[in-house]
């Protein structure tokens, strides 16, 4: 590899010499560019005699490197002042290029950054206006919903029960895992204090309760969340980005029936499913700990099943449709949202996701309040 | 065949289409150029009702796309047959389903029918016996002709074409253009290319309009075009890089971003 430049400076009365040699490239600016420019700025002299009778090679970083030590802080005379002696006759054209610029304030800085209250108000406004492109989607989504009900014929059934199996029978296995984890794991740190009152077999009611109203519904929406929303996204934002959205338009077809309504049917269809095996595995996940309690299981099935109503078991579940549609819907409109670029669709996946948590969050409140006040 | 009517577009800012009145003749083949920018995608997907401009007309057969409905706009998208630019081919579907994929949406053919069809429209572009193929596996000409066998397979009486050779080889450029002449001649189907390809709009084309920041700043013939005395008209077909039309900012702010700190 090539040595980095090497620089001597000299001050006399008045006149600093630098004397620069090697191969002034990129590689060689960057590396003495930092101790050149404070070796010239402390020296202060008015002054400045720039030697360049050893350098071998320059490119426009070194040509860019002269003008700039030439430029330094010598408010605004040193141009006059300044001397640039031996350089090579093949590399003036560079530095006759690099000393148009003359000395100005500098215009960069184009985005100066914005104050915190144009920014908060920028992000608000932005949010709204997600807020609005999000409500009529929907609005779109569910009148196309509607409208297809009255002639289910036109729902493209081959590609729902498609989505359906990828979304929902490929999703059996992490979702039985994390419900009878949380379910096992639950059951085992409530054990733990109820042991002390010679109470655990109601951690029984506990779980079920627990799973049913709120785990299982909520932990299925997660999944899907990260498994679906994204993949949904990622598949419409690529077809968005390769046009296959605008040639289906142009031939003719809806792009919400042909590519977002079997999605959103699809999920709508498969998370309440999907939910009563999360419930089922999750109690199933208590039971364990029970039994290693040395617990019959019949005990354990009794207290659950007696504890459990019907109403906890169909709250739970209709949460679950809304969750569906939020879920597919929020994955859409995102892979919909997709800009143009490489990165676009990394980033309408992340938004998917990161979307449809705060959705299924925003909506179980809504659910819990609403639930509370109906007496569920 | 398809009359546009002071059409507005704007992107924020910037305006897209400035208040544009054109039209296309049927059985005609009109070539949009312009230099990148110059608003001639724009025009096109207003054309095709892709987007809605904020104002103006877009008559098709007589009827307004832009204030229609959606079910009418969808039953004239039945009669239009686009090319796209990267081509669209669905990535999931082969060769054969691709083409096929109007015809099974929009149709109750038979499939040993569509069979029929689907092989006829492939001869026509010479790509028979691709048919199993995925589009991953053709080249980008290849690509543009099976994108072609899809937008003619309804037998269209319009098809758009945006940018058709942009990035093929002279052969492939010639035989898109032969294509599309032949399509014109022999179907007479009415034909809009959208391009900056001069030389092969020169080929094809019945009608030139040159599209300059959103604004049409000459429509006519081959020769009319070729004769033009209009500096950009000249400029822009002549493919000068100094004239009216400017190419960049000057050099001089460019080094001054560069170096300055």
């Amino acid at each position: 590899m090539s040595q980095p430049p090497q620089f001597t400076i000299t001050t006399a009365t008045n006149i600093t010499t630098l004397c620069l040699s090697g191969r002034l490239d990129t590689k060689g600016v960057a590396a003495v560019w930092q101790r050149v420019t404070i070796a010239v700025g402390r020296a202060k002299s008015p002054t400045l005699i720039i030697n360049l009778g050893e350098v071998d090679y320059m490119d426009m970083a070194g040509a860019a490197f002269i003008s700039h030590l030439k430029n330094l802080d010598h408010n605004g005379t040193a141009k006059e002042r300044s001397q640039v002696n031996g350089l090579k006759s093949a590399y003036t054209p560079l530095l006759v290029l690099a000393e148009k610029t003359d000395i100005k304030p500098a215009i960069t800085n184009h985005l100066s950054p914005h104050s915190f209250v144009e920014q908060t108000g920028k992000n608000v406004a932005d949010f709204l206006y997600d807020a609005k492109t999000f409500i009529s989607f929907i609005g779109e989504l569910i009148f196309a919903m509607v409208s297809s009900l009255k002639a289910p014929k036109n729902i493209r059934w081959g590609e729902t029960f498609l989505m359906a199996e990828r979304a929902g029978v490929d999703a059996l296995p992490i979702v039985g895992l994390i419900s009878f984890i949380v379910g096992l794991v639950m059951a085992f740190q409530a054990a733990i204090p109820m042991k002390m009152f010679g109470a655990e077999l109601y951690v029984a009611n506990l779980i079920g309760i627990a799973t049913v109203r709120e785990l299982g519904p909520l932990m299925t929406a997660i999944v899907l969340a990260g498994r679906s929303a994204s993949a949904f996204a990622a598949e419409i934002g690529t077809m968005k980005i390769n046009e296959e959205i605008d040639a289906l338009t142009v031939m003719g077809m809806d792009p919400v029936k042909f590519l977002i309504l079997p999605r959103v049917i699809a999920l709508t269809m498969v998370t309440p499913l999907l939910t009563i095996f999360a419930n089922l595995v999750g109690i199933l996940g208590g039971a364990v700990v029970i039994l290693s309690l040395g617990y019959p299981l019949v005990a354990y099935y009794n207290q659950v099943v007696n504890f459990v109503t019907w109403q906890d078991f169909t709250g739970g579940i209709i949460k679950c449709f809304v969750f569906g549609v939020l879920i597919a819907a929020t994955g859409c409109i995102r892979g919909y949202q997709t800009q143009m670029g490489s990165s676009a669709v990394g980033q309408s996946t992340t938004r998917a996701v990161v979307s449809s948590i705060v959705l299924i969050a925003v909506f179980d409140g809504i659910f819990s309040i609403m639930y509370y006040y109906m007496g569920v | 065949m398809i009359r546009v009517e002071n059409l507005v577009k704007k992107y924020g800012n910037i305006v897209a289409l400035n208040n544009l009145n054109c039209r296309f003749e049927e059985e005609k083949i009109t070539v949009i150029l312009g230099g990148s920018g110059s608003g001639k995608s724009t025009l096109l997907r207003q054309m095709t009702g892709l987007e809605r401009p904020d104002r103006g007309s877009v008559y098709f057969d007589g009827m307004d796309l832009i204030s229609a409905n959606k079910k009418n706009l969808y039953q004239k998208r039945k009669k239009m047959g686009m090319l796209f630019q990267g081509s669209a081919l669905f990535n999931y579907l082969n060769i054969f389903e691709n083409i096929a994929f109007p015809l099974r949406e929009h149709t109750k053919i038979a499939e040993n029918v569509i069979k029929t069809i689907v092989t006829m429209k492939l001869e026509m572009v010479g790509l028979r016996g691709t048919e199993n193929l995925m589009p991953a596996q053709l080249s980008g000409g290849m690509t543009k002709r099976v994108g072609l066998a899809r937008a003619i397979v309804m037998d269209p009486k319009i098809i758009f074409y945006d940018e058709p050779t942009s990035g093929l080889d002279p052969i492939s450029t010639g035989v898109i253009d032969k294509l599309i002449k032949d399509l014109n001649t022999k179907l007479n189907i009415t034909s809009v290319v959208v391009s900056h390809d001069i030389e092969s709009c020169f080929r094809i084309a019945d009608k030139i309009i040159i599209l300059f920041y959103g604004d049409i700043i000459a429509e006519g013939t081959v020769d009319e075009i070729k004769n033009s005395e209009d500096l950009r008209v000249k400029q822009f077909i002549n493919g000068e890089p100094e004239g009216p039309i400017p190419f960049t900012r000057t050099d001089k702010d460019y080094l001054d971003e560069l170096l300055m700190e």
